[in-house]
């Protein structure tokens, strides 16, 4: 019963595709699926939309959007009409082609990065055997839709958006590199269904996740470090703050269009924060060895879910990085402590199997950690306080 | 484009006629970073064909073309890094980024 | 020859022929952009994986923001007075196209003689990664070293003086 529901999809698509003749059957099965993310993650992008609303709110002791249906939560609908029906205007002077196809280029690259995304047992769209280095090659497409975006707009605003949005995110792509490449190594292999299985087993009642070895932690922070700034968000979110660029790259666009950005945006923290569960929270595999009852795609799903949550958290607690500080922290501390944890790993895997390789790779992160980090502090000048006033 | 009789012919005209096209760009445009643009596109003609031999060669578990072509894009993006780096500094040095105007050695 | 060999190959002809050929640095740029992308999809047309997303990842990824930040720092939105082409674009372009002859005809005259492995070969990313810390480990050094040098030459060749006068 337990295996069912977890393949109830599978089955699903397998008994659709039965309908037709065996010519058809494996285009057909692979339509059907692509079908299926299409819908499952616009629909949970809408549902974000809410929740980030509504957390944000609570976060910050307001009540979020509560008119549009029960608590709110017809939001979105109300929202995708509005973008639709608006008028859709384009700058006279702006590069029309460009100003056009910039959108389509992010929404296209951001939805093939789902295609490799593990997200049941047996749930995966294609199997590649380079299939780590296929999301990244898609993530670096996405950086070029940012430019043209601002590019084509002849607005200095958007440009500087979009220079300062691509300067960053270059930056934080090699942290997030470097840190699955550690993973890679523990696991031998770059296809994300074969990382997955690497996690799936249990000592007792604990699972393998390579979050709970000391390598993976810092590897997962990283990662969540560099999550955080490739897609933009709070507390690296300079170049689309409102305050500071009025919109950044996309303050030119309206309607459709924008919402198209907005789907992007949102797409990409869900494929990073699915790679990242993949990586480092073990994909779809339970926590503990009793509760793998519950279906594979849940877990997958929840824990998906879990990051976006910590997303927003992040986004109402934490405020906005300079761009200076962002660039001085991706390059003089987050980028040596990844490679760093990337010997760390290699130690880890040559000390072979028992309690000294925990110790002692604890203590070399932890002392790197505290030393990097008083290192950055010498360089501030914290003074007494001092003011300046207008004259 | 006349018929081939095998595919590799295919690709190494393919190949052939990129790396005509990055030859003309890098010979007759004026900017410096069109030249460069000319180059990239000459080392991805070759990337193309060394791809292709290794395809359709006699031993293809060696893995030759593939290393070689692995390599040639690492070296392509080191030089272009350069290339472009030392066209941004002549720029800021005489303002200008044409190459018909960067023709003495006095700066 | 198959229908998507034609199409992958007009679209990066096509790609290189428009950045060579339009005025506009930036739109030169992206159509180069499109080359290396369906160089990239003709490379996993032949089987080579790793290599077409690698290609992805290195040319599309850096390389071509690499060149778009170059055109913006160069100020590459004005346009020359007198022509994007140099004076002596005929020579350039009967050289480009002796070139292309002589290729071509070596291409087609040895058509019968070229290898004709048909097969698809099973290569895995283990094997390349077996292979590049086997038997090609010299050269992944000095692809580093290279590298590292080609970085901090870089750096170094686009820094601001110290003290210069703007």
């Amino acid at each position: 019963m337990a295996a069912n529901l977890d393949q109830i999809f599978i089955h699903l698509r397998d008994w659709l595709v039965a309908f037709l003749p065996v010519v058809l059957r494996p285009a057909t099965g692979v339509l059907l699926s692509v079908i299926a993310i299409v819908c499952v993650f616009p629909g949970l992008f809408a549902l974000t939309t809410v929740f980030e609303r509504k957390g944000l709110g609570r976060i910050q002791n307001r009540l979020g959007p509560n008119r549009v249906g029960p608590f709110g939560f017809f939001q979105p609908i109300a929202d995708g009409i509005k973008s639709l029906t608006k008028e859709d205007i384009v700058p006279l002077s702006a590069n029309a082609g460009v100003h056009f196809l910039a959108p389509l280029v992010l929404v296209v690259t951001v939805f093939m990065g789902f295609a490799v995304l593990p997200m049941g047992r047996n749930m995966v769209l294609v199997d590649m055997d380079a299939g780590l280095l296929f999301f990244f090659a898609m993530g670096a497409a996405t950086e070029l839709s940012v430019f043209m975006a601002g590019w084509s707009s002849r607005n200095k605003y958007s440009l500087l958006g979009a220079m300062r949005a691509v300067a960053q995110m270059i930056s934080y792509e090699v942290v997030l590199l470097l840190s699955s490449v550690s993973v890679v190594m523990i696991s031998g292999s770059l296809s994300l269904p074969k990382i997955v299985d690497a996690q799936n087993q249990y000592t007792g009642v604990f699972p393998h996740w390579y979050i709970f070895t000391p390598w993976g932690l810092a590897g997962f922070i990283m990662y969540a470090i560099a999550a955080t700034a490739e897609t933009n968000r709070s507390p690296f979110d300079l170049p689309e703050g409102e305050s500071e660029l009025v919109a950044g790259y996309h303050t030119e666009y309206s309607g459709f269009k924008f919402a198209l950005f907005f789907l992007g945006e949102y797409l990409a923290m869900f494929s990073i924060s699915g790679l990242g569960t993949t990586l480092f929270l073990g994909g779809w595999s339970a926590p503990l060895s009793f509760l793998t009852f519950i279906p594979s795609w849940c877990w997958f799903f929840g824990k998906v879910m879990l990051s976006i949550f910590v997303f927003i958290w992040m986004r109402g607690t934490l405020p906005r990085l300079r761009q200076d500080q962002l660039m001085n922290f991706a390059w003089k501390f987050v980028l040596p402590f990844t490679l760093l944890d990337l010997m760390v790993t290699a130690l880890w895997r040559f000390m072979g199997d028992g309690w000294l390789r925990w110790v002692v790779c604890t203590v070399i992160l932890g002392t790197a950690y505290v030393f990097m980090a008083r290192l950055q502090w010498r360089q501030k000048h914290i003074g007494p306080r001092s003011y300046r006033y207008a004259e | 484009m006349t018929p081939f009789s095998t595919p590799l012919a295919g690709y190494l005209l393919v190949a052939a006629m990129l790396f005509a096209i990055g030859l003309a760009g890098a010979l007759v445009r004026r900017n410096a970073i069109l030249v460069l643009i000319g180059i990239e596109l000459m080392l991805n003609a070759a990337n193309l064909n060394l791809i292709a031999f290794w395809r359709y060669g006699p031993h293809p578990e060696a893995l030759t073309g593939m290393m070689f072509a692995i390599f040639s894009i690492a070296v392509a993006a080191a030089e272009a890094a350069v290339g472009l780096g030392l066209v941004i500094s002549i720029h800021r040095h005489t303002n200008t980024a044409e190459l018909d105007k960067m023709s003495r050695l006095k700066g | 020859m198959n229908f998507v060999f034609y199409l992958l190959a007009a679209l990066t002809l096509g790609g290189g022929l428009a950045a060579v050929l339009l005025k506009h640095l930036v739109h030169s740029a992206l159509a180069t952009t499109v080359a290396f992308a369906g160089l990239a999809l003709l490379f996993l047309q032949l089987d080579a994986q790793f290599a077409g997303f690698a290609q992805i990842l290195v040319y599309i990824g850096a390389v071509a923001i690499l060149i778009v930040f170059a055109i913006l720092l160069t100020r590459g939105s004005d346009l020359p007075k007198g022509g994007v082409f140099s004076a002596t674009w005929f020579v350039g372009l009967v050289i480009a196209a002796g070139v292309f002859a002589v290729l071509g005809w070596a291409v087609l005259i040895s058509v019968e003689a070229l290898p004709q492995q048909a097969s698809v070969p099973a290569v895995t990313v283990h094997d390349i990664g077996i292979a590049l810390v086997g038997r090609y480990v010299l050269p992944l050094e000095i692809v580093a070293l290279l590298l590292t040098a080609a970085t901090i030459g870089a750096v170094i060749v686009a820094m601001h003086e110290k003290g210069a006068p703007k």
